[in-house]
């Protein structure tokens, strides 16, 4: 039934073009991806350690201590005192904080988009307020936060909830609004109706506008974790580079950076992993 | 001359019925009249073709005969019943596909006995069955982005087929892809239309489309919307594009639509078509 004419006109995206490359081309592709990331980085350390040694500041250490105190300061051993081998405490209570904040943003933002995209009426109720709400900086709330939540992580977990919910919802309210509405017909002259749509059409539809959403919301997360942790808690991420400021320990300040730097870079990885397991079905959303 | 007026069975009951039908789009630049009298029987088993320009309606009535739209006057009825909603014995097939982009063929085809609740096996039994019947047997776990054009619109009729759909609607399925593509379709969809029971409404603004699928030609007009002529075609199939007989109706038809589309058009210029 398949004629020739037709099957030509295949295409396989992603399918058959790893037999193709041999393997030692894949591997050079990659060694070239990965040497061409790094050449800015370097660049930037050089930089970086140069004009510390020629401008003979006490202001901003060298890179190598940095090196030390990221060391002392994950392992310990070096300088012993408060902050030695306490990273996982710091980095636990500052994913923890992330996650309650991002994770109440994606429960209560994915339905809410899915309803607002959805249905007209809920739109021109809640779209002039969410509006108006927007433009006010996460950060201008901090006030208001630690009179609602005291002082403490509840307050840091409620501004990370604030600073993921505004890119989460507006990505999922313009994902289901641009599902194709024939999709629609299509699956009502299927015998798909009722709560059955959102699940079957709506919500799969809406995926990769989503996840644009859940990535945004996560970075938003990781820049608000450290705006909420200066809230008077003790421990967490944002709370040692507060120390740091303090106690004038720019190495201190710096490790903190490049802690929240490197944890923000995983767990987005991570999204983009689920991201592209979800979204086999479409090539051009893959994120590399 | 093989063309004439349809001659029913007396007492058959139509599958379809359309009585008055009229349809009054509204807007805020004003109201927009697609159709207006339309009065059509379809009986079980026929193929019948909508024929006309772009803007004559066709679709539309297509859309008010799924369910997709309602009638602003008149009534429209599948075996007596008034049509009110979207419904899986009426499936419809689409220009460009409205696959579901996430879902494999196989899951495509799968979709609607899915959403109708039947048993996993059961699912199972159809969707294989009629991935099939499509000859994509091969292609059952690639995702629509994988195919070209006519396997996709392979795709879209298995999955209807695949609802138990006595009524098949097909709004200009074979317009958006090439020549060779589009001929294989019309033998595959002639095929399946043989082999089950269907009743087809085929929309469609070419002639000769028309004249090789369908039973029946409804002419249609714009301005607004309505039925200017209803023929049946008795050539015998297969039939041969070629063949003098052929031609002979598709240049009646053709100069029955011109002339309503550009009336002071020569009848040579259109024939040379």
């Amino acid at each position: 039934m398949t004629n020739s004419a037709d099957t030509q006109g295949l295409v396989t995206p992603g399918i058959s073009s790893p037999g193709l490359v041999p393997r030692n081309a894949a591997f050079l592709k990659r060694l070239r991806k990965i040497g061409l990331a790094l050449i800015a980085p370097v660049f930037m350390i050089a930089l970086w350690s140069f004009l510390v040694h020629w401008t003979g500041t006490r202001l901003i250490p060298p890179p190598t201590d940095v090196v030390i105190m990221m060391w002392d300061f994950a392992f310990g051993g070096i300088y012993d005192d408060a902050f030695s081998a306490s990273l996982p405490i710091h980095l636990w209570v500052s994913l923890q904080r992330v996650y309650g904040g991002f994770l109440l943003a994606v429960i209560t933002a994915v339905p809410l988009g899915i309803l607002i995209g959805r249905y007209t009426l809920l739109r021109e109720m809640l779209d002039p307020m969410l509006s108006l709400l927007r433009p006010v900086p996460v950060t201008a709330w901090l006030p208001l936060s630690m009179i609602f939540f005291g002082l403490g992580p509840r307050s840091a977990i409620f501004l990370v909830f604030l600073g993921a919910f505004y890119p989460i919802l507006l990505n999922t309210v313009f994902g289901v609004k641009s599902v194709d509405p024939k999709l629609f017909e299509a699956a009502s002259m299927l015998g798909c109706r009722g709560s059955q749509v959102f699940r079957s059409v709506v919500l799969p539809a809406a995926i990769p506008s989503i996840f644009n959403g859940l990535r945004l919301g996560q970075g938003f997360a990781w820049i608000l974790i450290v705006v909420g942790e200066m809230t008077g808690v003790p421990e967490g991420l944002g709370a040692v580079i507060m120390d740091g400021r303090t106690l004038s320990r720019t190495d201190l300040v710096i490790t903190g950076m490049v802690m929240i730097g490197l944890t923000g870079y995983l767990t987005d990885r991570l999204i983009v992993l689920l991201n592209n397991r979800l979204l086999r079905w479409s090539p051009q959303h893959h994120v590399s | 001359m093989s063309l004439r007026k349809p001659n029913r069975l007396p007492g058959a009951a139509p599958i379809l019925r359309a009585s008055a039908v009229e349809k009054t789009f509204e807007s805020d630049s004003g109201s927009f009249r697609a159709l207006s009298g339309i009065n059509l029987d379809i009986e079980k088993g026929e193929f019948v073709c909508l024929l006309g320009a772009s803007g004559c309606g066709k679709s539309t009535l297509l859309r008010l005969i799924a369910g997709f739209e309602t009638a602003t006057r008149g009534a429209l009825s599948l075996y007596g019943q008034p049509i009110a909603a979207p419904g899986p014995e009426r499936g419809i097939v689409f220009q460009d596909y409205a696959l579901f982009p996430w879902l494999t063929v196989y899951e495509n085809i799968a979709f609607g006995p899915r959403h109708r609740g039947l048993g996993s096996s059961e699912v199972k039994r159809i969707a294989d069955k009629f991935t099939e019947m499509v000859g994509l047997t091969a292609f059952a776990r690639h995702y629509p982005n994988q195919l070209s054009g006519g396997m996709k619109q392979r795709v879209a009729i298995a999955r209807v087929l695949a609802n138990d759909t006595d009524l098949l609607l097909m709004d200009e399925p074979f317009g958006a892809l090439d020549a060779l593509t589009r001929e294989k379709l019309q033998e595959e969809l002639l095929d399946i239309w043989k082999q089950t029971n269907l009743t087809v409404i085929f929309v469609t603004h070419s002639v000769e489309e028309a004249v090789v699928l369908a039973d029946r030609v409804v002419v249609m007009t714009a301005g607004p919307g309505r039925i200017d002529s209803d023929m049946q075609i008795d050539l015998p199939r297969p039939r041969d594009v070629s063949s003098e007989a052929f031609n002979t109706v598709r240049r009646t038809i053709t100069q029955k639509l011109s002339s309503n589309v550009s009336p002071t058009r020569p009848a040579a210029a259109v024939a040379a078509e």
